[in-house]
């Protein structure tokens, strides 16, 4: 056997053995869809898309799915999940705008403010905060930021305003969005970094010699050059944001509870749930042909939804060679 | 310029290469435009990003300086040799060496899965590459994987190690199903989260080979698969040992995959006699699930091991985070050849 491979092999075998090892990439890719897809079917099959939208007690629905047996009535199958999808949603958004603001200044100091010095400080440092694994992250939300926000910034008034409600423990948006954001950053400065450094030194050169200052040219024509370099950042952190879930899991306060902003101040310290975290809440009773199926759903949303995020910033990073060809 | 995943892009490499040249602000001779003059929108523009880029860098010293303060703090010798046990106090909970020995053998299995379909992959793709709409669905298949979330990786997972044919895999529950649940599933699936960024860094090697040198192999008469051992392997392997060190710091900083498929118990559970393969096909634990587990949102809250596991975690992140800056330079030393896509 080990003397076969020892010989020199024909171009053609070895085209063909890689080749087929390639294939069982993609046919890992498709086995995956496949897979959550018909584990997910129950749910399409009783709900339609219904189970988007909202309605009903999700916690409760969950609850009834957890307790049958394991050939549920159709009737178990009722899920109307909006909840989870809105926490997703506010999570997501939340962080990825904070991260973007400071992403883009923090771009902006490294490549041009920045002293040599402090640059090479600056560049390991968001590697290392982009390799820090995220339940290291969900440690420090739960112990640290949790108990702070809990003790010191939620006052007793604010919790007896909402107790009948919902309990605020400091677990909640503030936190989830707070450390998201750190998480997704250091993948938006370094593609904005990236993009900053690629547009050519004439360009701010040219702006500076008609008199403008040095950060009114970065502000108005390497920023405005590196536009799509911005949006298609946005975008892979929002695919990121999406898909965290042991962190959420940690520090949202893990309630099937949609935080209403119309409650004030106290919106930013309610409890929340998102799909990804919903799934690690559950993951116990997935042997449960309802609530399994439930998961499975939500798992194809959010696969479906990194599918079109990587479309997207695909597309949108389209234009950038625009500007390579031209520099 | 091909699109790239974060894990590439967060190396910074096209920003460090211009780590030499002075920041555009402080270049030129002769009088600089001094802030005090500027209108105030500039002024304030100015001190955020001061302010952002500071910020972040603080950020990040605080995470290290706590986790290594708690750890400090935390962390006793004994508890790296003891196995965790079950107890309401944490003094009586033990240490983390099954975790420890759990995270040694996902990271082996899910490279030993990864490294033959990336480098497979990345080679097919450069070399031969033909019929080209196959060789993009590859490389789509490819990036697809790096934009799936991991917990949906590891429901697919579940779904695949639950079939019944699978149950030589992990073992068979009380009601007969399929448990799913084992050190071989957990370590598939972490193969498709090193998959991407072994497969990016290898790919981008092989481009960067300078097209003569394989020309040079051709017109000696070595065929395609021997200029592939002989020469392209050889100069590319700095950067699959990139890849597999950004591949290990991805399995061992990974949760969710192990909450889902590999159970709650912290200690390894061998299934079956047999010594070695028992406890691969059994449950247990690693870094990650032990920290998830001790912290207040697993069963086991106990967050002083959790604190201390966690700072162990963080210590082998550093590390491959400095290994692979290490390859990249000394790749670049050596031959002045690129790593990683970055023309040194």
């Amino acid at each position: 056997m080990l003397e076969r491979l020892r010989h020199p092999w024909s171009d053609n075998r070895a085209e063909r053995t890689l080749g087929a090892v390639s294939l069982l990439v993609c046919a890992l890719v498709v086995a995956m869809v496949v897979f959550v897809g018909i584990h997910a079917w129950p749910i399409f099959e009783h709900n339609g898309l219904s189970w988007l939208g909202s309605g009903g007690d999700l916690g409760r629905q969950l609850a009834a799915m957890q307790n049958t047996t394991q050939h549920p009535p159709p009737s178990a199958y009722h899920l109307r999940a909006w909840t989870l999808i809105y926490g997703t949603l506010l999570t997501t958004a939340g962080a990825v705008v904070l991260a973007l603001a400071i992403s883009i200044f923090s771009s902006i100091f490294i490549v041009e403010l920045a002293p040599v010095r402090l640059r090479r400080i600056a560049i390991p440092v968001i590697r290392l905060l982009a390799s820090v694994p995220s339940v290291i992250y969900g440690l420090i939300g739960i112990l640290v930021l949790v108990p702070f926000v809990g003790n010191d910034l939620i006052s007793t008034a604010q919790k007896e305003s909402v107790q009948n409600v919902v309990e605020l423990t400091g677990a909640g948006l503030s936190v989830t969005v707070v450390i998201l954001t750190v998480m997704i950053t250091p993948i938006m400065v370094a593609l904005i970094c990236e993009a900053l450094v690629s547009v050519p030194n004439s360009w701010r050169e040219g702006a500076v010699a008609l008199g403008v200052n040095p950060v009114r040219a970065m502000l108005a024509v390497t920023l405005r050059a590196a536009r799509p370099a911005i949006v298609a950042a946005a975008v892979l952190a929002t695919a990121r944001a999406l898909g965290e879930s042991i962190m959420i899991s940690m520090v949202s306060g893990s309630r099937a509870f949609s935080p209403k902003p119309i409650d004030g101040l106290v919106f930013f310290f309610e409890p929340l749930r998102t799909l990804a975290s919903g799934i690690v809440d559950y993951h116990e009773g997935i042997g449960a042909p309802a609530l399994g199926s439930a998961l499975y759903a939500w798992a194809l949303l959010l696969l479906f939804s990194a599918f079109v995020l990587s479309i997207g910033g695909y597309l949108i990073k389209l234009p950038l060679r625009k500007y390579q060809v031209r520099g | 310029m091909r699109p790239k995943g974060w894990e590439e892009s967060v190396r910074l490499e096209g920003v460090e290469r211009m780590l030499g040249r002075p920041p555009a602000m402080r270049g030129g001779r002769g009088k600089r435009s001094s802030p005090t003059t500027w209108r105030w929108v500039d002024r304030v523009a100015l001190a955020f990003a001061w302010g952002a880029g500071i910020g972040l860098c603080l950020v990040a010293g605080a995470i290290v300086v706590y986790m290594a303060y708690r750890g400090v703090q935390y962390l006793r010798p004994e508890l790296l040799v003891q196995r965790p046990a079950i107890s309401t106090s944490q003094s009586g909970s033990g240490g983390f060496l099954d975790p420890l020995i759990g995270t040694a053998l996902l990271t082996v299995i899910g490279i030993l899965l990864a490294v033959p379909l990336a480098i497979g992959g990345a080679l097919w793709i450069v070399e031969y590459g033909r019929p080209t709409w196959l060789a993009r669905m590859v490389e789509s298949s490819i990036e697809m994987v790096a934009g799936t979330p991991d917990i949906v990786i590891a429901l697919f997972g579940l779904s695949l190690f639950q079939l019944s044919f699978m149950a030589p895999f992990s073992f068979k529950a009380e009601g007969g199903g399929v448990f799913g649940k084992s050190y071989i599933a957990a370590g598939a699936m972490m193969s498709l989260i090193a998959l991407p960024p072994l497969f990016t860094a290898t790919r981008d090697g092989l481009q960067a080979v300078p097209g003569h040198m394989r020309e040079a192999a051709f017109a000696l008469g070595k065929t395609r698969i021997a200029t592939i051992r002989r020469v392209l392997l050889p100069s590319v392997r700095s950067n699959i040992a990139t890849g597999i060190t950004l591949g290990v710091s991805r399995i061992i900083g990974d949760t969710a995959i192990i909450v889902l498929l590999l159970g709650d118990s912290l200690r390894i559970d061998p299934q079956g006699g047999v010594p070695g393969l028992g406890v691969l096909r059994g449950t247990g634990s690693t870094l990650t699930s032990y920290v998830y587990n001790n912290s207040p949102a697993g069963e086991a809250s106990a967050p002083q091991k959790a604190y201390a596991a966690a700072f162990v975690l963080l210590l082998f992140v550093l590390a491959l985070n400095l290994l692979v800056d290490r390859i990249g330079r000394s790749q670049a030393d050596a031959t002045g050849l690129t790593v990683a896509g970055a023309t040194v």
